[in-house]
C-alpha cells in the first residue's frame, strides 16, 4: 500500500507526518468534537433542569437527557479524541507509518455506527436507564448493541496503536526509547484494552438478556464488572490527559521531563493499579468484605494516587525548569507569572492540571475512602468529583492541545484568536464551578440523578436545606458559563478547520506562539542543577489542602448516626 | 523533550533530583496513612458497615417485613403504617417502585438491625439530613446496625435512579426520645 506510507515533513517540528495517520487524526478529532457539542448540550439541559428556579425539562426528558449526556461525553467524546491522541503519539511522534490504516478506518466506522445507534436508542425514549444501565432496569437492545460496537471499534484502534509501535521499532524510525508522551499514550491504550474487555464481558450477556435469550443477570455481579469498564474508561482519560500535559509542556516550552525514570514509573503505577479502583463504586453495596473494599478502593495502598501526585509535581516542575533555564529566575514564581497566559494551549493545560489535582483528585480520594463514602455515595458529590476530573481535567486538556493540533495537523491558521485566548478561562471557571457547587450540594445530601429536589409530588414530604437550593442555582450559572466556553471552543475549531487560511507547505504557523529557544531547552542541566522551588511550594500547598480536607471529612463522618 | 525519545539513551540510570525523591516519599507515606486510617476506623470509629448480607427473594423479604408491620404498627399516616419495633430487634424497610415501606419509628440511643432490600430495581437509601447513603439491591438483604443518636423526623430519599417516579420515592423515619 503505497498511499499508507506517504509522508510530509512538518515545517515546525521537522517530524515526518504520515498522511494516512493525519487523516485518521482529523476524522477522530472531528467526530469527538461533534459528540462533545451534542453531549454538552444535553448537559446544559440537565443543569437547567436541576436549577430549581428554572426546572427546564419535564421528568421523562430530563432522565433521557441525562442518559444521553453521560454516554456522549463520558464515553463517545473522550474515546474518539483519545483515538486521535493514540495515532498522534504513535505515528507522528515516532515518524512512522500507521500500521493497518484500513483497520483504523474500520474501527472508526464501528465507533461512529455504535455511537449513533446508542444515541438513537436513547432518543427514542425507551432507554432512559442512565449511563450505568444497572440491571434489572432494561434498555432496548440497540442501546447495548451500540455501546458494544463502539467498544469493538475502539479496541481495533488500540491494536492499530500497538501495531504502529511494533512497526516503528522494526523499521527503526526512532532512536532509543519511545518518547514519554508515547509511553503515556501506551498506558492509556493498555488500560483501554482492560476496560473494553470488562465491558464486553458484561454488556454482551446484558444484550442477550434484553433480547430475552438470557433470563437473569445478578445486579451485584453486573455492577462489579460494569465498573471495570465504567471507572477504568475514566482512567484511560487520566493517562491520556497526563500525556497531553507533558506534550503541551514540551511543545510550548520545550520542557524536558525532570526525570524520565520517575515519570515513566508514575505511568507504570497507573497500568498496575488504576483499574482496581472500580471498587470505589461498591463501598456501600451488600456482599463485599471490608478487606476487599480497603485494598481495592485504595489502589493497593494508594499507589496509583502516588503516580498522579508524582505527575502533579513533574509536569509543572519541567515547565519551571525550562522557564528558569530561559532566564526567568526571579523569586519563586517569575517563571509562572511570565508564562504565556494568553496562549490557550498553555492556559488550558495549566488550569486542567490545577483543577484535576485540587478538585477532582482530592475529592476522588476522599470519596473513595471506605467509610467516608457512606456520607457521599450517590449524592451530587459524585458528579461534582468527576466533573472535576473529566471536564475541568480531561476535557480542558484535550481542548488545550486542539489549539496546537489545528495548525500542525489540520494545517489551518487558527481563527478568532481573541476568543481563543479567553476560551480556556470561561470553560475552566465554569467547569470548576460545576464541580464545586455539586460537591457542596452533595455534602448537604442532595441526590444525584434526581428531577425534583422539592419532592412536590411525593406521598411523603421532605425538604432539603435552603443552602442546597442555592448550590443548585449556582451550579446552573456555572453550567451556563461552561456551555458558553464550550460553544466558543466549537466555533473556534470548526471555524478554523473549515474557514481558516490554509497554511503553505513549508509555512510555520504563527499562532499559538512557540518560544524560539524551545529546542535549546531540551538539553538543560542534570539532576544536580535542578531547582524548582516554585513547584515545590505549589505541591506543598496542594498537600496541605489534601490533608486538611481529608480529615475534615472524617470529622463529618464521625458526627452521623453510629453504624456497625 | 517529552515528545522525543529521551536524550540520554540509558535514562533509567540517570540520578533522580532530591526534590522529586522527597515528594515521592511524602506521597508514599501519605498513601500509607490514608490506607491505615480506614483500618483504624474499623476499631476506633463508630461508623462502619457490618458487611452482613444475605441472598433473599423479594417475596420472602416482603413476608418478613409484613410480619413486623402486623405485629408493631402503632398508627396510620395516610396509606403508610407507622411501625414501632422493640429496640434491638430486626427492622425491615422495603424499597420498591416508588416507596420506602413502612414508616419506622425508632427510639433514640437504641440499636436496631435494619434490613434493606429491593422488590424490583436498584434503589438508594439516603437518610436525610443525616446523610447516610447505602445501595439497595433486589435479591440481597443488607443488614446495617444503626443507633439513632438524635430525636426528630428524618427523610429517606431514593438516590439511585429507578425510573420515571424516582424523584417521588421518599420515606420517613421518626426517632423518639
Amino acid at each position: 500500500m503505497a498511499s499508507s506510507a506517504a509522508f510530509r515533513i512538518c515545517p515546525t517540528t521537522g517530524l515526518k507526518v504520515n498522511l494516512a495517520a493525519e487523516k485518521l487524526i482529523k476524522a477522530n478529532a472531528v467526530a469527538a468534537i461533534v459528540f462533545l457539542a451534542i453531549g454538552g448540550l444535553f448537559g446544559l439541559l440537565v443543569a437547567l433542569t436541576r436549577w430549581p428556579a428554572v426546572h427546564f425539562l419535564p421528568a421523562d426528558w430530563f432522565y433521557l437527557a441525562l442518559t444521553a449526556h453521560g454516554l456522549d461525553v463520558l464515553i463517545v467524546w473522550i474515546i474518539f479524541f483519545e483515538m486521535a491522541v493514540l495515532y498522534f503519539a504513535s505515528s507522528v511522534l515516532l515518524n512512522c507509518r500507521l500500521a493497518g490504516p484500513r483497520w483504523a478506518w474500520a474501527g472508526f466506522v464501528l465507533m461512529l455506527v455504535g455511537a449513533v445507534t446508542t444515541n438513537v436508542a436513547v432518543l427514542q425514549g425507551q432507554s432512559s436507564v442512565m449511563f450505568t444501565s444497572y440491571v434489572p432496569m432494561m434498555a432496548q437492545p440497540p442501546f447495548y448493541l451500540g455501546i458494544i460496537l463502539f467498544a469493538v471499534g475502539a479496541l481495533i484502534g488500540c491494536f492499530v496503536f500497538f501495531g504502529t509501535l511494533v512497526v516503528a521499532k522494526q523499521e527503526k524510525t526512532y532512536e532509543g526509547s519511545i518518547p514519554l508522551v508515547t509511553f503515556g499514550a501506551m498506558t492509556a491504550a493498555i488500560i483501554a484494552v482492560f476496560t473494553i474487555a470488562s465491558g464486553a464481558i458484561i454488556l454482551i450477556p446484558t444484550l442477550l438478556w434484553s433480547l430475552g435469550l438470557v433470563s437473569y443477570i445478578d445486579p451485584l455481579l453486573y455492577k462489579t464488572i460494569w465498573w471495570g469498564m465504567g471507572h477504568s474508561s475514566q482512567q484511560i482519560n487520566v493517562s491520556a490527559h497526563v500525556a497531553v500535559w507533558y506534550a503541551i509542556a514540551a511543545m510550548v516550552f520545550g520542557a524536558k521531563p525532570l526525570s524520565e525514570k520517575v515519570s515513566r514509573m508514575a505511568f507504570l503505577m497507573y497500568i498496575l493499579f488504576l483499574q482496581i479502583a472500580s471498587a470505589h463504586h461498591m463501598l456501600v453495596e451488600p456482599g463485599f468484605s471490608s478487606e476487599w473494599k480497603i485494598f481495592n478502593t485504595s489502589y493497593a495502598m494508594y499507589l496509583a494516587v502516588l503516580g498522579s501526585m508524582v505527575h502533579g509535581m513533574t509536569v509543572p516542575g519541567s515547565i519551571e525548569a525550562a522557564q528558569r533555564s530561559r532566564g526567568l529566575t526571579k523569586g519563586l514564581f517569575e517563571w509562572l507569572r511570565k508564562a504565556p497566559w494568553s496562549n490557550p494551549a498553555f492556559s488550558g493545560m495549566f488550569m486542567s492540571l490545577v483543577f484535576f489535582g485540587f478538585i477532582g483528585g482530592i475529592s476522588g480520594v476522599v470519596m473513595g475512602t471506605e467509610q467516608i463514602n457512606l456520607i457521599m455515595h450517590n449524592t451530587l458529590y459524585v458528579p461534582g468529583h468527576f466533573h472535576g476530573t473529566v471536564v475541568a481535567g480531561t476535557t480542558l486538556a484535550f481542548m488545550a492541545i486542539t489549539y496546537l493540533l489545528v495548525p500542525l495537523i489540520f494545517r489551518r491558521e487558527l481563527k478568532f484568536r481573541k476568543l481563543a485566548q479567553w476560551q480556556p478561562y470561561v470553560f475552566g471557571v465554569g467547569a470548576a464551578g460545576i464541580s464545586l457547587f455539586m460537591m457542596g450540594a452533595g455534602t448537604l445530601g442532595v441526590s444525584r440523578r434526581h428531577w425534583d429536589m422539592t419532592f412536590a409530588d411525593a406521598q411523603l414530604p421532605f425538604d432539603y436545606p435552603s443552602a442546597a437550593f442555592l448550590m443548585m442555582g449556582l451550579n446552573g450559572i456555572a453550567a451556563v458559563l461552561a456551555t458558553l466556553g464550550g460553544i466558543m471552543f466549537v466555533v473556534i475549531v470548526v471555524g478554523s478547520v473549515f474557514f481558516g487560511r490554509k497554511l503553505g507547505e513549508n509555512e510555520k504557523p504563527s499562532y499559538p506562539e512557540v518560544p524560539p529557544s524551545a529546542v535549546a531547552v531540551a538539553h538543560y542541566g542534570s539532576s544536580q542543577s535542578l531547582r524548582i522551588p516554585g513547584t515545590a511550594m505549589l505541591v506543598g500547598v496542594f498537600f496541605i489542602a489534601f490533608v486538611l480536607y481529608y480529615f475534615v471529612n472524617w470529622k463529618y463522618l464521625s458526627e452521623v448516626w453510629p453504624l456497625s | 523533550m517529552a515528545i522525543t525519545p529521551p536524550s540520554e539513551r540509558v535514562w533509567w540510570k540517570e540520578p533522580i533530583a532530591k526534590v522529586e525523591l522527597v515528594w515521592i516519599l511524602i506521597a508514599f507515606v501519605w498513601g500509607l496513612i490514608m490506607f491505615f486510617m480506614m483500618i483504624y476506623w474499623h476499631g476506633a470509629g463508630e461508623q462502619n458497615l457490618s458487611n452482613e448480607a444475605y441472598k433473599i427473594t423479594p417475596v420472602r423479604f416482603s413476608q418478613r417485613a409484613q410480619a413486623m408491620i402486623d405485629q408493631y404498627t402503632v398508627r396510620q399516616e395516610g396509606i403508610y403504617p407507622v411501625v414501632h419495633p422493640p429496640p434491638g430487634s430486626d427492622v425491615y424497610l422495603i424499597a420498591r417502585l416508588w416507596q420506602w415501606w413502612p414508616i419506622l419509628e425508632l427510639e433514640k440511643d437504641q440499636t436496631y438491625r435494619l434490613h434493606l432490600s429491593s422488590m424490583d430495581w436498584q434503589h438508594g437509601f439516603s437518610l436525610q439530613p443525616v446523610n447516610i447513603n447505602v445501595q439497595v439491591h433486589p435479591g440481597y438483604d443488607m443488614v446495617v446496625t444503626i443507633k439513632p443518636d438524635q430525636a426528630g423526623e428524618y427523610g429517606v430519599v431514593c438516590n439511585e435512579f429507578c425510573g420515571i417516579g424516582h424523584h417521588n420515592m421518599v420515606g420517613k423515619i421518626y426517632v423518639v426520645e
